[in-house]
């Protein structure tokens, strides 16, 4: 049975990665999970110096999701080189840094540093909601979204992911500029921007007044989404947004995803991004699927 | 190296204390062995429309019978589904975690005010000091005989129907007690009466803070609280309440 896909030419070891800003850079879950059965870890956003993030509440929960403004804490790029790669390095596992820029400047600086350095693909996050200048900004037009892209394509020395929005008219139109500025994957969705007022404290839950949902009550928004993009490009895409279980994780496959990303799962349960390897591999036995890329896109 | 442990626990009785309150002793396999006074225990939902754990605090230790007591108000959906779990039921928990209050042989202040008041039990029983114990409650009173095995108890109460009328500071100004050290939970104006108090009286205090959390063990930075020092993680003054907190010195950080 082979659970190895293929991304830009980076073979993962399985389609199941864990979604930026959930998961740190590993350390912390690495108490809970195995990190070596996951086809990547996908780190926190890193920009090129700290940033503080936003003042809390940061985090509110939601009916079947929770809405967050963190606000892209970090500690920028030298701490993340100096630390945090060479703890993922310990791990067989494929090492995907996001990287959040308030420029297209600050962008490229980081993809710069980590030209060199021993990780695998980059991922852009021209996606966040909950930063004032850049992230969002990026992607809610077509044409910053494929000058950011080819920007950042003119310092990177890996394969370029481009995280996309789905606060958006049409997702498809980011994915045909960022496809035309040069990315090799493309990955969505991020989170939907959403409020949650308490009603007996009169006031927003939430500092930023506004954060991004996300978690299983957005899923199949993310399977739509997933499916119209891949109807759209030819590029592989790694398929995200409220995957609780193995299920849902090949329901993103079908939908057209090469690869899947957990994110708010992992803090309904540290272990989850593990059992759902497990759990993929059991529907390939049960359904006789002897190579999990005959999944991808499979319905039409 | 991992000190944290994902289980299934068993709940051992569960009993409603005071109005809104429940007191739970629940089985762990390692948990208990490893957890600390001050240190707090995430619960998980069955329900999965409830996503995120419920970070609540330890109030008592057994060691032998590898159980921990939990004492929590039901403040929403979460903790009311908690409250409704009967004996032999299982529940999800990772813990422990956090830092956890400083054992020292100083004559302490345990100071604990409305839902605050369940994780200095455990403190009370391991602290090897003289001990004032200063209890803050709205009206009604809860854990009171429990504290009493364990140092003088000293009660304030806001409507004062029992000990002091007043808050904890007023209880202390009342029977003018004296100590080397506080160690508090509680609403935040209490604290904030605490670290003033503190700094009047220059001693030493020790607080433990709570926040909106979402992964509970430090990854996702939601719970963070301005700090003096630099974090461990962003170096950017931002400490993280469920990793390097609950409890900080006073003066360490702002709330």
């Amino acid at each position: 049975m082979n659970m190895k896909v293929n991304l830009a030419g980076v073979t993962l070891n399985n389609p199941v990665m864990t979604a930026s800003g959930t998961f740190g850079s590993g350390e912390e879950f690495s108490e809970f999970v195995d990190l070596n059965k996951l086809g990547a870890v996908v780190t926190k956003g890193v920009a090129n110096i700290p940033w503080e993030g936003n003042p809390t509440p940061r985090v509110a929960e939601v009916y079947g999701g929770m809405l967050n403004a963190i606000g892209l804490q970090n500690p920028g790029i030298d701490v993340f080189i100096e630390r945090d790669i060479p703890f993922l390095k310990k791990y067989d596992t494929k090492i995907i840094v996001n990287v959040c820029g308030k420029s297209a400047s600050d962008y490229c600086e980081v993809v710069e540093r980590l030209a060199d350095q021993p990780v695998d693909m980059l991922e852009i996050n021209i996606s966040c909601p909950n930063v004032k200048e850049g992230g969002i900004a990026f992607g809610q037009d077509p044409k910053s979204v494929e000058a950011i892209t080819k920007e950042v394509k003119k310092y990177a020395k890996q394969p370029v992911i481009m995280k996309l929005s789905p606060n958006v008219t049409d997702i498809t139109e980011m994915a045909r500029a960022a496809e035309a500025g040069g990315a090799d994957v493309l990955s969505l969705i991020n989170t939907l921007t959403g409020m949650k007022i308490d009603i007996h404290k009169r006031k927003f839950a939430l500092a930023n007044k506004t954060g991004g949902m996300s978690g299983p009550a957005i899923h199949p928004i993310a399977v739509r989404m997933v499916y119209q993009t891949a109807q759209a490009v030819k590029l592989p895409i790694i398929g995200m947004g409220g995957i609780l279980t193995a299920e849902d994780a090949i329901e993103m496959m079908l939908a057209g995803a090469t690869a899947v990303s957990v994110g708010t799962a992992n803090f309904h349960n540290p272990a989850v991004t593990e059992e759902i390897v497990e759990g993929m591999r059991n529907y390939m036995a049960e359904q006789g699927v002897a190579d999990i890329n005959e999944l991808i896109g499979a319905v039409k | 190296m991992a000190d944290k442990k994902k289980e299934k626990a068993i709940i051992i009785r569960k009993e409603k204390i005071a109005e809104g309150i429940f007191d739970m002793w629940i089985r762990t396999e390692e948990i208990a062995g490893l957890a600390k006074p001050g240190q707090f225990i995430s619960l998980y939902c069955a329900d999965g429309s409830r996503l995120l754990p419920r970070p609540i605090s330890i109030c008592e230790i057994d060691t032998k019978d590898n159980a921990l007591r939990i004492v929590y108000r039901v403040a929403g959906k979460g903790t009311e589904e908690f409250s409704k779990m009967e004996a032999g039921a299982q529940v999800d928990i990772v813990g422990p975690l956090g830092n956890g209050f400083p054992l020292q042989d100083k004559s302490a202040f345990l100071i604990g005010g409305g839902i605050g008041v369940p994780p200095m039990l455990e403190l009370a029983k391991q602290l090897n000091c003289e001990k004032q114990i200063v209890l803050g409650y709205r009206d009604e009173l809860f854990l009171y005989d429990d504290f009493k095995k364990y140092g003088k108890v000293y009660v304030a109460t806001e409507d004062g129907s029992a000990g002091t009328k007043g808050n904890v500071l007023d209880a202390i100004r009342e029977n003018g007690l004296k100590a080397d050290v506080i160690y508090a939970c509680g609403p935040l104006p209490m604290l904030r009466a605490l670290k003033t108090y503190a700094a009047e009286n220059n001693i030493e205090c020790w607080v433990s803070l709570e926040e909106r959390m979402a992964c509970g063990i430090g990854a996702c930075l939601g719970c963070v609280c301005k700090s003096k020092e630099k974090d461990d993680h962003t170096h950017v003054h931002n400490k993280r309440i469920c990793k390097e907190g609950p409890v900080f010195r006073a003066e360490e950080v702002d709330f």
